[in-house]
């Protein structure tokens, strides 16, 4: 079998982040190359033929710190940089596949995963919407800070993401069903954490993107225990038949992972 | 583009988003890493990029410009092979081979940073490799022998090449 060598596509290599956004632009016509974990199966088989290919690899988007109590994460931080991070966003990380695809893959790119056609992508995502993390990321309009599940709910295509921030968490909790495989894809997982707000929930492989649960979170404000709090997250999510798992498999094992959550939460 | 392949600087005509695996076994020549599944799920294409162990087939060239690549090829020789080779040999730790590259790799650079001195640090760190053949007991064990100093490679030296017959002189850049 050949290997397919792209050709054609203009390549800019970002330097700066002010590099980065405005060769972004509006995002017209623009393929961001993060880590290359996703994009590269595309290029190399031929799904994707990108006009404008932006790299940012060399334009220090990178880093974690933490200000004034807020933990900060740059798009382009490999995705290994999280194994040792608050629960549940240090579980999830080292779920990523495995160490190679971790050292090359960021939280930029997991962030803005396109759904993947075979299984759910973006094993992050959950984990950020549960710790209330904020992303900001510029295109048209501007420069906008959101929620992510706001951002994954418009879409993130069209966006540069910058970064993501959220405050450490009092507890954080996870619980996941996957399958096994060369890498255990995860087929649903639902992450949970305590904040100054009170508990948030979101579920991974649900929907095409991560999503917030927040008829659970509503149950819970108003009394209900964990079982019945966790019963209310088919509200909250339209899981598909995938290749990993039906849809059928996903309604029924979402309600326990939502419970394992809340009973790890304390 | 430039890469270090194995010590040797190269200059590289293949456009920037050929992946790196691409560029080393077509436009160089240089074959040790395979092309498994092509989507970065298997380890077969894993080379070292400035020492780290990456896979190869989803590493655009422009994204390692100037970057030292090591391959199998720059491990060792059959005269001289590195411990973790020898260890591969003398544990039967290789059937058909295909996977071979990939865990050498790997391995070496575990070894190199101290670890695989266990079972549990060898398959959490190799985590990303498949082997069809072998079922990995063999693998583990040799990764675990080289890296606690325990390869015998003068008895595996005196297996590679045909009996009673000079060293061939190998193709630059293809396996053993």
């Amino acid at each position: 079998m050949a290997l397919a060598s792209t050709e054609a596509p203009e390549v800019v290599a970002a330097t700066s982040i002010d590099d980065a956004v405005s060769a972004f632009g509006d995002g017209e016509g623009v393929t961001v190359l993060a880590g290359g974990t996703i994009l590269m199966v595309d290029l190399v088989h031929g799904r994707l033929a990108p006009e404008r290919v932006l790299m940012l690899d060399k334009a220090q988007m990178a880093g974690v710190r933490t200000e004034g109590g807020r933990i900060t994460i740059g798009a382009m931080t490999r995705v290994a940089e999280l194994e040792d991070s608050v629960e549940p966003l240090a579980t999830v990380a080292r779920g990523v596949a495995d160490p190679e695809i971790r050292a090359q893959a960021t939280v930029g790119g997991n962030l803005c995963a396109t759904p993947g056609a075979e299984s759910p992508r973006g094993d992050l995502q959950a984990a950020f919407i549960a710790l209330g993390a904020q992303v900001r990321s510029v295109g048209p309009g501007g420069e906008r800070t959101e929620p992510v599940e706001d951002l994954l709910a418009a879409g993130p295509e069209g966006r540069l993401v910058l970064d993501v921030s959220f405050e450490p968490p009092q507890a954080g909790a996870s619980a996941e069903v996957r399958r096994p495989h060369a890498h255990a894809y995860t087929i649903l997982s639902v992450c949970g954490a305590i904040g100054v707000a009170g508990t948030r929930l979101a579920a991974s492989g649900a929907g095409p993107r991560s999503v917030r649960l927040t008829s659970v979170e509503e149950a819970l404000a108003s009394g209900a225990d964990a079982a019945a709090a966790a019963a209310r997250a088919l509200d909250d999510v339209s899981p598909a038949d995938d290749a990993l798992a039906s849809a059928w498999y996903r309604e029924q094992t979402l309600p326990v992972l939502v419970t394992r959550v809340l009973n790890d939460l304390g | 583009m430039r890469l270090t392949v194995n010590g040797t600087p190269r200059e590289l005509v293949s456009p920037p988003l050929t992946s790196l695996l691409a560029v080393l076994r077509e436009e160089l020549g240089v074959t040790s890493p395979k092309a498994g599944c092509q989507q970065g799920g298997c380890g077969a294409c894993t080379v070292l990029i400035d020492g780290e162990p990456r896979r190869a087939c989803l590493t655009p060239l422009a994204a390692v410009d100037g970057a030292a690549i090591t391959t199998v090829e720059g491990l060792g020789d059959p005269t001289n092979l590195s411990p973790v080779q020898a260890a591969f040999d003398e544990h039967y730790a290789a059937q058909c081979g295909f996977c071979t590259s990939g865990f050498l790799m790997a391995s070496h650079a575990l070894i190199e940073r101290g670890g695989g001195t266990s079972r549990e640090d060898v398959i959490e760190a190799l985590s990303g490799h498949v082997c069809r053949c072998t079922g990995y007991v063999k693998i583990v064990e040799a990764v675990n022998a080289a890296a606690n100093g325990d390869v015998h490679a003068e008895e595996t030296q005196a297996d590679m090449g045909p009996q009673g017959e000079e060293n061939i002189s190998l193709i630059p850049g293809s396996p053993a």
